[in-house]
């Protein structure tokens, strides 16, 4: 069973609208060159050229920032629930 | 023994709503790199309104304008989507005035938010953040279908007296404070309100005052309180025909720029002060000689927890090497 990760509004015209895709992989790093992979583009618009998550973004594995967690290198296993979220509305380490 | 009478001026505000507004200009001493000598630009600090924000403005202006009306009435609960300024502004409002206040916001608002509005005494609502701005806005909608009777929904979106508060009090004071000299009038969009309502009263007193809008250049961005507007709900009160130019501005760029902000002029104000500078140097290094008026919306403590300051010592470090 796949990740399945969920994508913020503004990045959907790469998922063919769809709010949440299915990815594989055992790390954010994974899951992000996996959702590069089928969706071309994605990754550029999360990351900065060196691989790190750009300032603005948080990503969320099961509702926890992966900043407070082990970054890139943060596990992931099948049945996890990976977010993408803009810090429109500022900085939190959970969602809930 | 007499007691020796005492003469005793006594200034005082009925509430802390009268002190909204009439917030000081101030001149851009050092972030000007190729800006002509002729050129002068002013920023309108808005954090010095009570509830910390320029939202505090049109908060009023629609809490007065619905009891005014009769809409806004005792037994009512004020109810309104937003991520941020508004929510505080409408709580502290609603506060002074004497009513219970329900904002739905997206869940993850900065703690400093949510305990702010929670003081006010209001409740927080929340909806999926994946959905951001419009998210909230749709779930509030479908809050005030279900029981109408009990809301006043000011819709800072699409309320008239969002702009208005703006012709009436922020436009008057910037021609005021600057004698009729502002060339330029440059203000970042959230709802619009800001640079439409005083971009008209700028405009009925010199039609040649330039306004220009600042938005995110694109639909993924990290500017809190701006709108894309391509990609987001258009704002019934945004008429991007009466605007002279609109400039994008990137999120790096905009966050940078705040930094610059504090550590150059002394000020510590939020990533939309950060882009609607980034956007009046803009403008500015296009012109001989201007006097241009930028709106920086708040203060910047309230987002030290956020991702504004995430790469911060990173990047002075990159810097300094």
């Amino acid at each position: 069973m796949p990740v399945e990760v969920r994508i913020p509004t503004p990045l959907r015209k790469f998922t063919d609208g769809a709010d949440t895709v299915p990815v594989e992989g055992n790390s954010i790093a994974e899951l992000l060159d996996d959702l590069d992979k089928n969706h071309p583009g994605l990754k550029g618009r999360i990351c900065e050229d060196d691989g790190s998550v750009r300032r603005f973004v948080n990503v969320y594995v099961n509702g926890d920032d992966i900043r407070f967690l082990d970054n890139l290198a943060s596990p992931v296993k099948d049945g996890d629930e990976v977010s993408i979220v803009p810090a429109i509305a500022g900085g939190t380490r959970s969602l809930s | 023994m007499s007691s020796t009478p005492v003469s005793v001026a006594v200034h005082t505000a009925g509430t802390v709503c009268d002190l909204v507004g009439n917030t000081p200009l101030v001149e851009i001493q050092r972030l000007r790199e190729g800006v002509a000598d002729g050129v002068k630009i002013y920023a309108k600090l808005e954090g010095f309104n009570p509830g910390g924000s320029v939202k505090d403005r049109a908060a009023w202006n629609m809490l007065r304008r619905g009891l005014d009306e009769g809409r806004l009435a005792p037994g009512k609960t004020i109810l309104d989507s937003t991520s941020g300024n508004t929510g505080i502004a409408l709580a502290m409002v609603g506060a002074a005035l004497g009513f219970p206040v329900t904002l739905v916001m997206p869940a993850n608002v900065s703690i400093e938010r949510k305990r702010v509005v929670t003081a006010y005494g209001a409740t927080p609502v929340y909806s999926d953040p994946l959905e951001g701005s419009d998210g909230a806005l749709l779930m509030c909608r479908e809050m005030y279908e279900a029981e109408p009777d009990k809301w006043f929904k000011p819709d800072q979106y699409f309320n008239e007296a969002n702009p208005e508060a703006h012709y009436l009090t922020t436009g008057p004071e910037i021609w005021e404070q600057t004698d009729g000299a502002i060339t330029h009038f440059v203000a970042s969009i959230g709802t619009g309100g800001t640079v439409m309502g005083t971009g008209r009263y700028l405009k009925s007193q010199d039609e040649a005052v330039q306004v220009i809008a600042v938005e995110p250049a694109d639909a993924f961005h990290g500017i809190e309180g701006l709108k894309h507007m391509e990609s987001s709900i258009v704002p019934g009160i945004f008429k991007e025909q009466e605007l002279d130019s609109k400039i994008g501005v990137a999120t790096d760029d905009a966050y940078d720029m705040v930094y610059d902000i504090a550590a150059s002029e002394g000020m510590l104000v939020g990533q939309s002060s950060g882009a609607a500078l980034c956007g009046a140097l803009e403008v500015a290094r296009q012109l001989d000689e201007g006097l241009l008026v930028v709106i920086f919306p708040d203060f910047g403590d309230r987002y030290l927890s956020t991702n504004l300051w995430m790469g911060w010592k990173n990047r002075k470090q990159t810097r300094n090497q």
